[in-house]
């Protein structure tokens, strides 16, 4: 994984509330079996109209916040559905963090798994970035992932990562890895548990067997 | 979560300790997966992390895999998958699944249906379990005690490795529902009035356990039908305590359980309860008298009203924010603020998903349209959550009473709740749908949802536009 310790560049404003991962990349563009060519997808409704042309008054096929590294964004961002897809196409489009009042719950495991930063803030403190970034002369923001700080034209405001998210962010992490270094300690504690509960042992296995 | 050292616990705590490998640190555990549940669209790139890795499947047998979500749903007897990138999808997912010795459910399996229809259906689902899936709509299983959730790709590669999960804990949320649903209302109603209520991100974070008379009144398919769109209001889980009714369910379902080891699993199964002294850190109350028909209006599951209700106007809105939310969610439905959604003409209704697409939604449909038509200029499908509930319908003579009526009755598949498959709304089209999300283009482009229970589908398929379905009469 990247190591990342500072997120520098332009921050496009997307004031939309709930905004759900089906609008941030649509189900035609989940067909695939790998990861390529998501970006294409992202947002797509809002950047081209119905018959494939760029909406020009979209904020990211404007020249000024079309290098967007950032997203300044709505409360409930990425709620919905658990495609995890949203995340890798907003990556491959060259966001880097979404900053916003509050996210879907599994989308923020699926960013943090991927470095892509989210930073909650209150919603008056997103307000007042927003209104300095809707000025696409103050359009750029700088995240300190170390010191857990963002800093737009007039603002500057802490943020709060986990100590586990941080470290993620700032060393990189095999999680697998890790988990599977505990292996036998997770097949003692599987051991024990079927011991107590024997109905659980192998059920989609033996289920599968008895539906023939 | 609240990190009680009292000895009082809530269910929820419970199923995460009975669960916890080990604690990582002071907010997450290793939380081990009783069952893990994949389908073909949010697995493929975790199955690639593993052959990319060299890594195996720990436990093949705690997992399962069926073809859903792009499946086509034309009523043929043979499913051929015409499109070209879905069919490398299915193909996919068969092919791992057979090298890493994973149950699989195919596209022509007489078992297939939505993940959400057939794990409990054929008794996978058990009380004090923990389960997993790549869709978020995993909550549905604590209709039946047990704690499942929605994980992404990332996720279920690390599932599939060491059939554990990297879990934040949650906060504990508890709703208590007294009284008894009105005539003409379902559980589908009330749980639109909750998200109504406390908005669509009322339960992020928490964990939400569901109690009270009027929820031990719901059958267990009604209780599905709430757990699987608590996510709608941001749960991480809900729970239902199981309960004499839970117990039927399962004892009918589990042939592997009987005499001495049914007796031990319902002992176990007693005992998940939250205790009477555990705190939540979050309650709500509600009372089932106040619940009727809901309907959406809007673009998020929150944005609904009763049946006899109006759309908000925007001058009540004193908020900024949410006036322009209002604004533009009306913009896209094309409804006016402060009109009725009663008489509102509808050309399409869906009935189907793993909301709304389980035996007793049929019957419900069934009663409602049973000697009248669908309307003229409306097309109207029916996509049963699975071959068996397909097979169940047929034995009860609900597929005539459905293809006379002029419905599609077509073969199992999540369908137009996504359109992800062929089954896509066309630009302006508004729908009746017993799905779970309204969201901007979620049945297609420009296509407008308006979210609702089966018999109020049922009867705006009948009259051509959305009905107060205690109004039309026997």
């Amino acid at each position: 994984m990247t190591r990342l310790s500072k997120i520098e560049g332009v921050a496009a404003p997307l004031p939309i509330a709930n905004l759900d991962t089906d609008q941030i990349i649509p189900k035609q563009f989940l067909r695939r079996i790998d990861k390529a060519g998501l970006a294409d997808g992202i947002l797509y409704d809002m950047r081209f109209d119905s018959n494939g042309d760029k909406r020009g008054d979209f904020v990211l096929n404007q020249p000024a916040y079309a290098d967007s590294k950032i997203l300044v964004a709505g409360q409930n961002f990425g709620c919905g559905s658990s495609r995890e897809h949203a995340v890798w196409g907003l990556l491959e489009f060259g966001i880097k963090a979404v900053i916003a009042p509050s996210f879907g719950e599994i989308f923020y495991s699926n960013a943090m798994n991927n470095n892509l930063l989210l930073v909650a803030l209150e919603e008056n403190a997103v307000e007042a970035i927003l209104r300095d970034v809707i000025n696409p002369q103050y359009s750029q923001i700088c995240i300190d992932i170390e010191a857990m700080t963002v800093r737009s034209h007039s603002q500057s405001a802490s943020f709060s990562l986990s100590e586990r998210h941080r470290r993620m962010f700032l060393e990189g992490l095999d999680m697998i890895g890790a988990t599977l270094s505990m292996e036998d300690q997770i097949r003692a504690f599987a051991q024990a548990h079927w011991q107590h509960k024997p109905w659980l042992k192998d059920i989609a296995a033996t289920t599968r067997k008895r539906l023939v | 979560m609240s990190t009680s050292t009292q000895t009082s616990k809530t269910l929820y705590e419970k199923l995460v300790e009975t669960h916890t490998v080990a604690r990582l640190d002071d907010q997450n555990v290793l939380l081990y997966a009783d069952l893990h549940i994949m389908n073909e669209y949010t697995s493929p790139q975790a199955f690639a992390g593993l052959a990319q890795t060299g890594r195996k499947v720990l436990q093949p047998g705690q997992n399962l895999a069926v073809v859903d979500h792009i499946i086509p749903t034309h009523p043929t007897t043979i499913r051929v998958i015409q499109d070209a990138d879905s069919a490398l999808q299915a193909s996919n997912l068969k092919r791992n699944c057979e090298m890493h010795g994973i149950p699989f459910y195919d596209a022509n399996d007489r078992y297939q249906g939505v993940e959400h229809v057939i794990v409990p259906e054929h008794g996978m689902v058990r009380p004090g379990m923990v389960i997993l899936c790549g869709d978020s709509h995993t909550t549905t299983y604590g209709a039946l005690g047990a704690l499942g959730f929605g994980i992404g790709t990332s996720e279920v590669e690390h599932v599939l490795a060491t059939q554990t999960l990297v879990y934040r804990l949650a906060r504990t949320m508890r709703i208590h529902v007294s009284g008894r649903l009105p005539f003409g209302t379902t559980s589908k109603d009330l749980i639109l009035m909750i998200i109504r209520k406390i908005s669509a991100q009322g339960a992020r974070g928490y964990a939400v356990e569901f109690c009270g008379e009027a929820i031990h009144a719901l059958s267990i398919e009604a209780r599905f039908a709430l757990c699987n769109m608590a996510v709608e209001a941001g749960a991480r889980g809900a729970l239902i305590a199981p309960d004499q009714m839970a117990f039927d369910y399962l004892t009918q379902r589990c042939p592997d359980l009987k005499g001495e080891s049914l007796a031990q699993a319902l002992n176990d199964w007693r005992h998940l309860r939250s205790d009477a002294g555990a705190t939540f850190d979050a309650e709500y109350s509600f009372d089932a008298a106040d619940v009727e028909p809901y309907v959406t209006w809007g673009t998020s599951p929150d944005q609904a009203i009763p049946i006899t209700g109006c759309i908000p106007e925007l001058s009540s809105i004193e908020d900024e924010t949410e006036r322009q939310t209002v604004d533009r969610a009306l913009r896209y439905t094309r409804l006016s603020p402060g009109s009725a959604l009663e008489g509102v003409p509808v050309q399409h209704i869906f009935i189907g998903s793993c909301t709304n697409a389980r035996i007793e939604d049929l019957r419900a449909v069934a009663e409602v349209v049973k000697g009248r038509k669908v309307a003229k200029h409306v097309r109207a499908m029916i996509v049963p959550g699975s071959g068996e509930v397909r097979r169940q319908a047929e034995v009860e003579g609900l597929a005539d009473i459905f293809l006379d009526a002029g419905f599609e009755w077509r073969q199992p598949g999540c369908s137009m709740c996504l359109a992800m498959n062929d089954d896509v709304l066309a630009p302006g089209i508004r729908c009746a749908s017993t799905t779970n999300r309204n969201f901007e283009g979620r049945q297609g482009r420009e296509a407008i949802t308006h979210l609702m229970s089966p018999a109020m589908a049922a009867a705006a398929a009948v009259t051509g536009c959305i009905t107060d379905v205690r109004n039309l009469g026997a």
